[in-house]
């Protein structure tokens, strides 16, 4: 992680989802970090060009779906000459187990990048166990 | 670009539609592009200014450099993420690192007239074609 060396395009992966959607446009998929710390699990997603007003995350049945809808009307009167990369929402869904405390979750979007901390549940901090 | 019909998710899908043509097109064939380097970019026309749209999520305006030379526009910067140090990872998707890409335009910039707004994780560059460089309509006497 410490070597530095010139940064790779990450080509933006189109969300092949389970269910489809009825909006007929293409999804992709945020590239995301997950680490966990002692207290919390955050889950950090790059979204370019979301604001914080077209960002919804929802909690239902243990599921954590994110979804980051872009403001097109921005390209109006705009003309194509080159493109390297697509614009388009970005969905994704992680499954929480119940070690998370679903009522303690927060959320920040900076420079295009959405970090949510997610509170582990009180009792399931690791216990260490001596020997005998 | 396309027509807009009256259906506005209709919009987006043409658009996607659209960009995705411009993958092949060859605007920047003559001169260098560095393509396929970071950060991806966008180039738009608008009458006969250019819009050069960049995906730069978690970079600070800080931690960037832009530079107008000539048609050659220089994107420079470094993108740094900040693990907590206890931290353990599940997953790692994003990649962290330093870039320097220079993007030789087919038309002259005006380099006082450019301007640059980074927000959201898109870097915009605004570059109107130098007085100089648009072409006078000669009169035939």
């Amino acid at each position: 992680m410490a070597i530095s060396r010139a940064l790779e395009v990450q080509e933006k992966k189109e969300l092949a989802a389970k269910e489809e959607k009825t909006v007929p446009a293409r999804y992709y998929v945020p590239t995301t970090d997950i680490f966990e710390s002692d207290d919390a699990l955050t889950v950090v997603m790059e979204m370019p060009g979301v604001e914080r007003k077209d960002v919804d995350i929802r909690l239902e049945d243990n599921v954590l779906r994110v979804e980051g809808r872009i403001d097109f009307s921005k390209y109006e009167g705009l003309e194509p000459v080159y493109t390297e990369y697509n614009i388009g929402p970005y969905a994704r869904a992680f499954t929480l187990s119940d070690r998370i405390d679903q009522d303690n979750i927060s959320a920040e979007l900076e420079d295009g990048v959405l970090k949510l901390t997610l509170k582990k549940a009180k009792e399931a901090g690791p216990r260490r166990i001596a020997i005998g | 670009m396309p027509m807009l019909s009256y259906d506005p998710f209709e919009t987006l899908l043409d658009l996607q539609r659209t960009l995705d043509t411009f993958r092949q097109s060859r605007w920047l064939e003559s001169s260098p592009s560095a393509g396929g380097s970071y950060p991806p970019i966008n180039v738009f026309r608008k009458g006969d200014d250019l819009l050069i749209i960049a995906e730069v999520p978690g970079v600070n305006k800080s931690n960037l450099d832009i530079q107008i030379q000539g048609n050659a526009v220089r994107i420079a910067g470094s993108k740094t993420i900040d693990y907590p140090n206890k931290a353990s990872l599940h997953r790692r998707e994003r990649l962290t690192g330093a870039f320097d890409r220079t993007v030789a335009l087919p038309v002259e910039i005006d380099p006082d007239r450019v301007r640059a707004e980074c927000r959201d994780g898109l870097l915009a560059l605004f570059l109107a074609r130098a007085e100089r460089d648009k072409p006078k309509s000669i009169k035939i006497s």
